[in-house]
């Protein structure tokens, strides 16, 4: 009953040795892809969320257009970028670092909007100047919704970096493109579940940094 | 700044904009080196305002604020704040740092080594009443007390003259401010701050402030004096309301006995003859007699049981004694709940000093 395991097998397990080199590479270009855009992402939201905190008319705005990018299907974003910047890493990054922003603006304001006036008017009375308040009081309050956006943004993205390889940017996605193109199942296999895999991992990252970093967190839970 | 520092406010202004009425209104008010000056008034009476102008958290809008005769804005902002302890509601503690990290905020922004801050620390745990293992723990973990304690040694640390406090004890319960207030009265003795606090509850305000500064709605000033003249003599109609009832009662919690003059009281020395007993109670009017040896008062009994000579042995102890320092209140107390309704006054070492009635009572605060 029992078939040999060969091209026609759901998985071909020969295959995955055979293509470690290429794995490893897709990997690589899965991750700078996924750091590239998040990271931009992150610098891109913090100097929108510093503007909505010191004008917050701007909130308004910002966020309509940080949710009007959301709301683009990215196969749609790509396809409109591709005229404009080509195929390849650009695009992807351009495509995808817009897609962090809202999740980045929203919890960096929110998380510094949740600081209790008690702790701000504290910090200012004791003689804190206003970027180092912003700094060591604002942002470090903030840091549990902060890192919760980077946590879901992160996830979000090497999700999406998968449909990136559409505009040709490698990673786990190439393999499925390649499966699908000649009807093979083994790629498409192996590239869903390393992206699974990497998505998993990486928000398990989160949650250790999210302990480390927050300590006082658990002492509230603890206490009275 | 060290040592002492009075502050003192010159036609102080504050008008909001898209507001008429000022918020405060050309306020004069002089807070003297050393003293608790407590701001108490109903919501919208400004309080909190003048506060928050003193370190400039809030600017004026005309007027002048000075420390030691130097206007608060001739300093950096930083400077200055970093030099005036703050002590707000529900305390405003850093709850992502540890309790030591909190108390030595302003040391470290003041650039202060390590070294020093930690010994600081240390000692404010000690003068605050905490324990040094509470030092590694976040303010999450502690009680509101606790942390109404961490904000008044946070406000310390850097032992500056001046103390602001804005309304430090309305989130706490009742048993816990009561004892939170003594602490601070016990803490003020040692420390000699000039303390300014803000406060909705004149209760509070009677007790803590060396002077009393009554605001009505818009910071006008109704009254600046010391408790015990705003009760005897509250300045207009709104601050005998404010008062609220048992002003006479608020009175007596503020004079001690060493006040007022107490009586002789009925009191016979052991073995003084029965008639002579007899003779010193009709004097008094009272159907009792005190019994004294050597100048302490051994307790009392019934002129009825009298027989030959005074005894020393089956009196009935006093129920109220009291000292030099307790108050008429106190006093009071314990004069309604005796037989002899007396009070009897010992001094410090025991000594019988004379008694006190409620008439020597009323007599004191009239």
């Amino acid at each position: 009953m029992l078939a040999a395991n060969g091209p026609d097998s759901f998985v071909w397990w020969a295959w995955i040795p055979d293509h470690a080199d290429d794995i490893r590479e897709a990997t690589v270009q899965h991750l700078q892809l996924t750091f590239a855009s998040v990271s931009i992402g992150f610098v891109i939201a913090m100097a929108m969320a510093m503007t909505v905190l010191r004008w917050r008319r701007s909130y308004t705005p910002l966020a309509a257009v940080a949710g009007g990018l959301y709301s683009i299907p990215s196969l749609a974003l790509f396809g409109l970028l591709v005229p404009i910047t080509g195929l390849g890493f650009r695009t992807a990054l351009i495509a995808l670092t817009s897609y962090t922003l809202l999740i980045l603006l929203r919890n960096i304001v929110e998380g510094v909007d949740a600081v209790p006036q008690a702790v701000k008017d504290a910090a200012d009375g004791m003689g804190y100047e206003p970027w180092r308040r912003f700094v060591a009081v604002d942002l470090r309050l903030a840091t549990p919704a902060i890192i919760g956006g980077l946590r879901v943004a992160t996830v979000t993205i090497i999700g999406l970096v998968t449909i990136a390889a559409l505009v040709g940017t490698g990673g786990y996605g190439a393999f499925i493109n390649d499966g699908l193109s000649r009807n093979f199942s083994t790629p498409i296999v192996v590239g869903g579940a390393l992206s699974i895999a990497m998505a998993v991992a990486f928000d398990a990252v989160f949650v250790v940094l999210q302990r480390l970093l927050t300590p006082w967190t658990r002492a509230e839970r603890g206490g009275r | 700044m060290s040592g002492q520092a009075a502050i003192e406010l010159t036609r102080l202004t504050k008008r909001y904009p898209g507001s008429s009425a000022p918020a405060v209104d050309a306020l004069d008010l002089v807070v003297p080196a050393g003293e608790i000056v407590a701001l108490v008034g109903p919501s919208g009476c400004g309080k909190t305002t003048i506060l928050k102008m003193i370190n400039r958290l809030i600017e004026p809008t005309e007027g002048v604020i000075a420390i030691d005769g130097r206007p608060v804005n001739e300093l950096p902002v930083h400077e200055l704040r970093r030099g005036i302890g703050y002590v707000i509601q529900h305390t405003g503690l850093f709850p992502h740092k540890t309790i030591g990290a909190n108390i030595g905020t302003v040391p470290r922004l003041l650039g202060w080594d390590k070294e020093r801050i930690r010994e600081r620390v240390e000692e404010l745990v000690d003068i605050v009443g905490l324990e040094r293992e509470m030092l590694s723990r976040y303010p999450g973990a502690l009680s509101g007390g606790q942390q109404q304690r961490v904000g008044v040694a946070r406000a310390l640390a850097a032992d500056p003259p001046i103390l602001l406090m804005d309304e430090p004890y309305s989130a706490v319960d009742p048993i816990v401010r009561a004892r939170l207030q003594d602490e601070l009265l016990d803490l003020q003795r040692r420390v000699h701050k000039t303390i300014v606090l803000v406060t909705h509850d004149v209760d509070e305000a009677i007790k803590l402030g060396d002077r009393v500064v009554i605001l009505d709605v818009g910071g006008r000033l109704e009254q600046a004096a010391p408790p015990a003249e705003v009760l005897a003599q509250p300045a207009s109609d709104f601050v005998a309301d404010f008062l609220g009832d048992e002003r006479g009662l608020k009175r007596l919690a503020l004079i001690t006995i060493d006040e007022i003059v107490p009586g002789d009281g009925p009191v016979v020395e052991v073995g003084d003859s029965a008639d002579r007993a007899r003779t010193v109670m009709d004097e008094h009017h009272v159907e009792w007699i005190g019994v004294c040896r050597d100048q302490r008062l051994l307790g009392w009994m019934w002129g009825r049981d009298l027989d030959g000579t005074v005894p020393d042995t089956d009196l009935r102890p006093f129920r109220a004694v009291v000292r030099p320092d307790t108050t008429l209140r106190t006093a009071l107390d314990g004069i309604i709940g005796s037989l002899t309704n007396v009070a009897v006054v010992e001094d410090v070492d025991g000594r019988y000093r004379g008694m006190v009635r409620v008439e020597e009572i009323s007599e004191g605060v009239r």
